[in-house]
């Protein structure tokens, strides 16, 4: 050890190597965990943005009197013999004479192919828009629909001449025909609002689902899951916290909330189809069942929370009222709780938030169900948000993993909107005693 | 041969260790002003003060270890044997192997009593074999008068011994890396008077070997165990001289109300 | 008079209590509410309190056991000869709940009930009008049942009107009995309100007991009908729908565990270094956003992760290394749910691993720098034995939560269950056996559906052990430096 200090013996250089490299490797990783990240979102939002952009028809449809109101009368109930099979023909008939009229050359598509181009979903619209109004029989209305699912992942870049072309469902005839529309202001890619309003639709028309009902469920399952946890959640921390004495049972209920916190959400789906649907006989598929279900699960992760934010409040201010001849639960509930709100509340959106994006519990009561009403009520059958994306990833047209990773993003949202919040009642009431 | 009868000179009277106009800055706050001291090879020089008056961060320089605050700087100059060691050629890891450190509280490393005193030479390879390693082990702790107490449980946890222990331990720990210079702040603080009084004299014994820098909160202990002595005082240094000529004669008025307990 | 109603009443009278109460202890004390013990309304909170809660408690208790009383009496009115093939009692039962329903309905509509009881066909047509569908004609046992149970409903009903009005009345009347001036109508609401916490808090362990039971009840079921020896020790595990099955758990046990310990060989070293960057390098600005940035990972829904895992990663790992390597062509596979769910595990080893480092005493660190070694020779030979446990801990609850993890292997690992090494085979896992036989088709009393409970309580067996290990040792590492 002896030499200047200005020279570097061989071990130092070494060792000082070694520090780099590991340093070298703490960046390393860091660098990879936000990369997953980044690549996670990408990959999500590039796959699910055009979810919110969809390819819509806009052609004159003549309401044919003589096939839509054969008896002339009017008469609603002859009115809704009619079927979607006749006013689908109707609409192909009509866009076929509207591009006849525009004067463009169908390049070699067949009538089937020019009627194809517009979504199965479309004549069950226009029926519902008839039946809603039969003095439209006879008339001509501007009617804007969406096209195909194959025609809409054509403009998304899903669909390509080449896959068209191996494709039975669609042709490459049919792309530069409404390559064509596109041209003469038949066929445009719009904002969708369909997406966030409509409900599911069947396999075969991912043009047409929407989250409107997932949406829907999950706020009544949140709204559930907030009316009864809050209260709960807050009683259970303010007995253990404040009251409880120390003894064997608190112990136990402490170990026991510290686990639950931890066991696996799918158990509790478990737990929900054993106790509320086969033993107490609640309907499957309902918002209530879910609700009660995740309750369950977001208690312990809300109390924990809650206690630490009860904990944090300064032991003086409880002498202070206790002092002043306050009873142990007025001083709880006037002095202690209002202090520690804002804490209370953080920990609950974060709860909530949890609970908002969790699919295995749900999956086991039964919410995969299609629902196409929309729920009265809390015991109606109803989707939720990311049941929906998993119920859609198992679909077979492609179209739907468009719609589940747009599904996502509305998930995200509401999440990133959940956190924010958090985040800002973290800030302001943020106190330092 | 001018060089040749410098250097018999200086045998017993060789700067270790010399300070000029060093500044000591965290971010803003200006906390060692001016400081001017020479440390002597082979001698105990102590550094005592009021709290807070910078006598720690000073020790602190002298090997760097205020490197791991970020917003600490250095400025003026701190040479080791004539080498500034701010200099930016200067190693910061090779430096505390030649200036090392005992700290106020008793820090032993959670592992063997052997692992914590072989882990200096084991870091900067100072040994070859497990039998060099040994011998240095046992001589370090013998050096820090802890061989006979511990040399039957070598192996057991160096945190299961008494404070006085863990402390000599540390000093132990310390000059298994055979540095030149030993910084002890406040070695004693956290420990009980006959601790205090077998690590006071464990000191006294480590002087033939090494020069040793002492940061102390008691004036009896720095009058005990130290040779030279320098009075701090809101950053500056106030009075450097021979111990003994400190304490019976101080020069400077807030010396003499410092010892005498009027301010502190 | 339906429940409804019934709630509504007592609500009533327990505000009338409320109101009355409060002006009776005004009255006592003659006006000068000094004279009172407590504040006036107090009094006015007891007397309700006495006239509501023991009438609900009443209630609910009520409704839970109504089901089970009167479904038994008209369980009994239905012989074996009225069960056909293929059926149970049970689905027998559902029928006869859903006729009941439907006559409820139909004399509300005042349809003539008894003509439409002697004529199954016509009586099913009415049903289905009335929007209860039934697939086919009732049998005259089955219509008698629902009978039965309509007019047991209706009696219970009746008795729960008569017994909660008592209640009620009988708490409102001694609640106002007992206000007089020295009554210690805030203690007496006190109880009440802390009675109230404590069930609450009960709540919890409620969950447990819930979870635990209903899963034994439900595995000893299955191990009547398919033997537990075979459950845990065979390898072959493919349901049939037609019985024979073999239920082995050992390819599931498999599976999951090598979807874990991928996940773990991603999420360990990644996580831990990032913690050690953070807590022993980065500024205090780096660390300021890159932590809570790391920990958003912790934040994303699993499903977000599953459908990454069917979109991008499973197609990329199957086109650029499973086919060219020649070691498989399905993009579901344990390679790709495990290097997913190790980027999901990443903030739980980084996050505790961090917490854990930082409370490693700063002391440590100075001895070690202070004998100059360099800051890496630190982290690794000083900070880390140091914070082991701790680590440890983490890790094992990272362990947990890839072993319970559900969505990220059933959109991400595949579902034939099989015993391979290849890790880009897909494979499937206990929690996706949970799923597809719980979401199935067959029926719910069967071997087949009912090993779900079986597989939930070993995977809830398995966590619970690793949890609590996890947090014992966080625990008695807390201790050490605290």
């Amino acid at each position: 050890m002896s030499g200047s200090l200005f020279t570097l013996d061989a071990r130092t250089k070494a060792r000082n190597a070694a520090e780099r490299r590991f340093r070298a490797y703490g960046l390393g990783a860091i660098v990879i965990a936000l990369l997953a990240l980044v690549w996670l979102l990408i990959s999500i939002f590039s796959a699910g943005l055009p979810a919110f952009r969809q390819t819509f028809l806009t052609f004159p449809v003549t309401l044919d009197a003589s096939q839509l109101d054969k008896s002339g009368t009017g008469d609603v109930a002859q009115l809704s013999k009619i079927t979607t099979i006749t006013y689908a023909k109707i609409l192909g008939q009509s866009l076929e004479a509207a591009i006849a009229a525009k004067g463009i050359d169908l390049g070699g598509a067949k009538p089937k192919q020019v009627a194809d181009l517009i979504s199965q979903e479309s004549a069950a619209t226009l029926r519902s828009k008839v039946m809603a109004d039969p003095a439209l029989i006879g008339t001509t209305i501007d009617f804007t629909t969406l096209a195909s699912g194959r025609i809409d992942g054509y403009y998304k870049g899903r669909v390509t001449m080449d896959s068209a072309a191996l494709d039975k469902n669609t042709s490459p005839e049919q792309l530069r025909l409404a390559d064509k529309l596109k041209e003469a202001g038949m066929l445009a890619v719009r904002f969708n609002t369909g997406f966030l309003t409509m409900p599911d639709a069947s396999d075969k028309r991912p043009e047409a689902a929407g989250l409107g009902i997932a949406i829907l469920g999950s706020f009544m399952i949140m709204a559930v899951v907030l009316v009864l946890s809050l209260p709960i959640g807050v009683a259970a921390s303010i007995y253990l916290e404040e009251f409880a004495p120390k003894n064997w049972i608190t112990d136990l209920i402490e170990v026991n909330i510290a686990n639950l916190a931890a066991v696996p959400s799918i158990v509790y789906g478990i737990l929900g189809l054993a106790i509320f649907i086969n033993f107490a006989g609640l309907p499957q598929s309902a918002p209530i069942v879910g609700g009660l279900v995740l309750t369950l699960m977001t208690l312990p992760r809300i109390i924990i929370p809650t206690r630490a934010a009860l904990k944090a409040v300064p032991p003086s201010i409880r002498d202070a009222a206790l002092g002043v001849g306050a009873s142990r639960l007025q001083t709880v509930f006037h002095h202690v709780l209002p202090l520690a709100m804002p804490g209370i509340l953080t920990g609950m959106i974060i709860g909530l938030a949890q609970a908002l994006g969790e699919t295995a519990p749900l999956l086991l009561i039964g919410m995969v169900a299609f629902v196409r009403d929309v729920p009265g009520g809390l015991f109606d059958p109803a989707s939720a948000l990311p049941v929906q994306v998993y119920n859609w990833t198992q679909r077979g047209d492609p179209g739907f993993v468009e719609r589940a990773s747009g599904a996502i993003i509305v998930l995200l949202v509401f999440l990133i909107i959940m956190n924010t919040a958090a985040i800002i009642l973290r800030r302001k009431f943020e106190r330092r005693w | 041969m001018k060089d040749l009868v410098m250097e018999t000179r200086v045998d017993t009277q060789t700067i270790k260790i010399k300070a000029e106009k060093a500044q000591v800055f965290y971010g803003t706050n200006h906390a060692i002003k001016d400081v001017d001291v020479e440390i002597m090879d082979k001698t105990v020089t102590a550094f005592i003060g009021p709290s807070g008056c910078g006598k720690s961060t000073f020790l602190r320089c002298l090997n760097r270890m205020n490197d791991t605050i970020p917003s600490c700087r250095v400025e003026g100059s701190i040479t080791l044997d004539g080498d500034d060691i701010y200099d930016a050629r200067v190693d910061p890891v090779q430096l505390r192997a030649k200036v090392g450190m005992v700290f106020q509280k008793p820090n032993p490393f959670p592992k063997s009593i052997y692992d914590n005193v072989a882990y200096g030479p084991k870091i900067h390879g100072l040994t070859r074999t497990k039998a060099e390693l040994d011998e240095v082990v046992e001589s370090c702790l013998r050096k820090a008068a802890l061989w006979n107490e511990v040399k039957d449980r070598l192996h057991s946890p160096g945190t299961g011994l008494s404070g006085g222990q863990q402390q000599r331990l540390c000093i132990a720990r310390a000059i298994a890396t055979s540095p030149e210079v030993l910084l002890m702040d406040e070695p004693c603080s956290a420990l009980d008077p006959i601790a205090t009084a077998q690590v006071e004299e464990l000191i006294d014994e480590l002087r033939s070997q090494f020069s040793v820098v002492i940061v102390t909160h008691s004036m009896q202990q720095a009058a005990r165990v130290s040779q030279r002595t320098a009075f701090f005082h809101l950053g500056n240094l106030v009075e450097f001289g021979e111990t003994g000529q400190i304490f019976t004669n101080p020069k400077d008025p807030r010396t003499e109300s410092y010892i005498t307990g009027r301010i502190g | 008079m339906s429940t409804g109603l019934l709630t509504l009443l007592v609500a009533a009278l327990a505000i009338l209590g409320m109101v009355m109460g409060r002006s009776r202890a005004v009255a006592t004390a003659g006006g000068d509410i000094r004279k009172l013990h407590s504040l006036p309304f107090f009094y006015g909170r007891f007397t309700a309190l006495l006239t509501a809660v023991p009438a609900f408690l009443l209630i609910i208790v009520w409704l839970l056991a109504q089901p089970l009383i009167v479904e038994n009496k008209a369980a009994a009115l239905l012989s074996p000869a009225d069960i056909p093939d293929g059926s149970s009692k049970a689905l027998v039962m559902t029928d006869v709940r859903r006729i009941a329903e439907g006559l409820d309905r139909l004399t509300e509509s005042r349809t003539d009930i008894p003509a439409l009881k002697a004529d199954p066909a016509a009586l099913k047509a009415a049903m289905n009008a009335a929007g209860v569908a039934l697939q086919t004609d009732p049998a005259p046992s089955v219509i008698e049942a629902a009978e039965a149970l309509r007019e047991a409903q209706g009696r219970s009903r009746l008795y729960l009107s008569i017994a909660a009005g008592i209640v009620a009345l009988g708490g409102f009347a001694w609640g106002v009995s007992r206000i007089k001036p020295e009554f210690r109508a805030r203690n007496a609401t006190e109880i009440f309100t802390m009675w109230l916490l404590i069930g609450c808090s009960l709540i919890a362990v409620l969950t447990t007991v819930g979870i635990v039971a209903s899963m034994l009840f439900e595995t000893g079921h299955f191990f009547r009908l398919y033997p537990a020896k075979d459950f845990f020790f065979s390898t072959t595990w493919s349901p049939k729908f037609g019985g024979g099955s073999s239920l082995g758990i050992i390819p599931l046990v498999w599976g999951t565990l090598y979807v874990s310990f991928i996940a773990l060989l991603v999420a360990v070293p990644v996580g831990l270094m990032s913690a050690i960057y953070l807590a022993e390098y980065a500024s205090k600005r780096t660390r300021a956003w890159v932590k809570p940035a790391i920990e958003i990972l912790a934040g994303i829904p699993t499903i977000v992760y599953g459908l990454f895992a069917l979109i991008t990663v499973g197609p990329l790992l199957r086109d650029w290394i499973a086919q060219p390597a020649g070691l498989g062509d399905s993009s579901s596979s344990v390679m790709t749910a495990g290097l997913v769910m190790g980027i999901m595990v990443i903030p739980f080893v980084s996050s505790l691993s961090d917490d854990i480092i930082n409370a490693v005493p700063q002391s440590l660190r100075d001895g070690s720098l202070g004998l100059g070694a360099t800051p890496s020779e630190t982290v690794r030979q000083v900070v880390m034995p140091a914070a082991l446990p701790g680590i440890v801990g983490a890790v094992l609850l990272a362990a947990s939560r890839a072993i319970g993890e559900t969505m990220i292997v059933v959109m991400g690992a595949g579902a034939a269950a099989k015993l391979s090494l290849n890790p880009f085979e897909a494979m499937t896992t206990v929690t996706v056996k949970i799923v597809s036989q719980l979401t199935g088709d067959t029926e719910f009393a069967s071997p087949e559906t009912l090993v779900a409970f079986a597989l939930g309580l070993t995977l809830f067996t398995l966590t619970l052990a690793l949890n609590i290990l996890a947090l014992y040792i966080v625990r008695k590492y807390r201790e050490q430096y605290e």
